[in-house]
């Protein structure tokens, strides 16, 4: 008791002094300051976007890279296929096949010729013209790799249980608990003891996809797959067609001519129910992703105060409530994928459940 | 919004569309199918010997009741033998003594009788010797008498004495 009274005084005498270092410095190198700030502004920025090219690090005032090239692949009045090394990290005009094309902010525009110029309409937004892209971008790559590494593991658990009668060895006997804890926590609760066997591969695959892409995204390598909005509107979209091709009459009832309500109140809560279908999947992808997002930014910021401190008591507080949030980022990691899992589980169970109390 | 909306991207969106729908179709054929069968096989499994076991239990207790009862019904057979021996030997015992007693009674009948029949036969020939040693010593008397003449006319004299008397 008497320690925690003792903290108290140190941790506000601490932060008075951070608090005034920090306007020290600012005052002292304010243009250096705020070059800085903008610069960390800027890569913290560039890390939460998607990249053409497996960038690891860059050095030399971020002139120098290390790192490989990925494939872009356009569709532009036919399939053009070229490296993205051609872009020198966004600096030059990459020509293929007759066309040039330019980065602009992390995407690909059409510009007229080899020293075209990306032509900026309001709010900085590019009017050049956009090719249909499907590019191999870094996040595409983490994907692949994701995908790799979970059959790989999931399979040789499934091998494991042939060659051991049944029993699990390995990882197997890791990642067993887990499934089971998917089946019996998530998936039979929320769906039901009958109908919950055909749903199990989708959520048993989007759990582990989703955890270990979190996870991939918590590693220096700095890729962040569930970031990006058309990821998690992919996996949303996937919950939403499973649960409308799954749903029963009495699903469509209950959303169409909601029994047990007067006439007027059904007119009117049918829109309303029809609506909630969407809005479930889109509250799925944005939880998601705004979860990951936010949880990025903030992390890299903390990091990046470390820098803007360039002290050692700011730097050192700084390094401390980064690694603080770092663990607090590895367990949202897992709780989104529990999330995700359960409400997609909680959806499918809606629309398969039998109202035999009504 | 916008900004949310501005960074979707249609190629990521493609690709991990396949990749995600590949991944689930093949994890379904490799991997959780398998894993599930298995788990589910072993969960049967442990539930059947489970129930096998609470059988095995159960048939055990009602042999063992089984067994109470049966030794409880010896038991009390073994009591009812037990029982039925006590009576039959005291009736025995009984049917003994009667027949003991009548013997006996019969036998000092019997015995009384000859004792009796003896009796009188040992009386008879008592009788018979006394007459016959009566005879003998008279005779003996008699002859010692006889022999001396004396004594004889004495004798005579005295009796005739006696006779003439009457």
């Amino acid at each position: 008791m008497r320690k925690k009274i003792a903290f108290k005084p140190v941790t506000l005498l601490l932060l008075l002094i951070t608090f005034m270092s920090f306007a020290k410095e600012d005052v002292k190198h304010e243009e250096s300051g705020s070059d800085l700030k903008t610069e960390i502004k800027e890569y913290i920025q560039h890390h939460l976007l998607d990249s053409y090219d497996f960038n690891l690090f860059s050095y030399d005032n971020g002139e120098k890279h290390f790192g490989f090239p990925l494939p872009v692949i356009l569709w532009d009045n036919g399939l053009k296929v070229f490296s993205s090394s051609k872009f020198h990290h966004g600096e030059t005009v990459a020509e293929a096949g007759g066309s040039y094309y330019k980065l602009h902010h992390g995407k690909i525009y059409k510009v007229d010729g080899p020293n075209g110029e990306i032509i900026e309409g309001d709010h900085h937004h590019a009017t050049n013209e956009k090719p249909l892209d499907f590019s191999i971008t870094k996040n595409v790559v983490l994907i692949a790799m994701v995908f790799a590494i979970m059959f790989f593991m999931f399979s040789r658990m499934a091998k494991s249980y042939k060659k051991n009668n049944g029993m699990p060895k390995g990882t197997g006997r890791f990642l067993e608990p887990i499934v089971l804890y998917v089946r019996d926590e998530i998936a039979i609760p929320n769906i039901g003891e009958k109908k919950y066997k055909k749903y199990m591969s989708y959520l048993l695959t989007v759990f582990f996809f989703v955890w270990i892409v979190n996870l991939f995204g918590l590693t220096p390598i700095g890729m962040n797959v569930t970031n990006n909005i058309a990821v998690t509107l992919c996996l949303a979209l996937i919950t939403y067609l499973i649960t409308t091709f799954s749903g029963n009459k009495n699903y469509w009832k209950h959303i169409f001519w909601m029994p047990g309500v007067p006439v007027p109140m059904k007119i009117i809560l049918a829109p309303i129910e029809l609506l909630g279908t969407i809005i479930k999947p889109f509250a799925l992808m944005i939880r998601l992703y705004a979860n990951i997002t936010a949880g990025h930014v903030v992390l890299m910021s903390i990091i990046g105060m470390m820098f803007i401190f360039n002290n050692w008591l700011g730097s050192s507080l700084s390094f401390l409530l980064a690694f603080v949030l770092g663990i607090l980022e590895l367990l949202v990691a897992a709780l989104q994928a529990y999330i995700f899992t359960v409400l997609s589980a909680l959806y499918f169970g809606m629309a398969v459940e039998d109202h035999d109390h009504h | 919004m916008e900004e949310l909306f501005g960074g979707f991207s249609l190629g990521l969106f493609f690709w991990q569309a396949v990749l995600f729908l590949a991944l689930v179709f093949l994890l379904k054929k490799f991997a959780w199918k398998p894993i599930l069968d298995s788990v589910n096989n072993r969960e049967e499994g442990i539930k059947n010997a489970l129930e096998a076991a609470e059988n095995a239990k159960k048939e055990m207790e009602n042999l063992q009741a089984d067994n109470q009862k049966l030794l409880k019904e010896a038991r009390a057979e073994r009591e009812a033998m037990l029982k039925e021996a006590r009576d039959i030997k005291n009736k025995m015992i009984e049917d003994a003594k009667e027949e003991a007693n009548e013997a006996a009674a019969k036998l000092m009948a019997q015995a009384q009788a000859t004792i009796q029949t003896e009796k009188k036969a040992a009386i008879l020939e008592l009788k018979s010797q006394v007459a016959s040693l009566s005879i003998e010593i008279a005779e003996k008397v008699v002859q010692d008498e006889l022999s001396n003449k004396g004594k004889q006319e004495k004798l005579v004299e005295s009796m005739l004495g006696e006779a003439t008397l009457n």
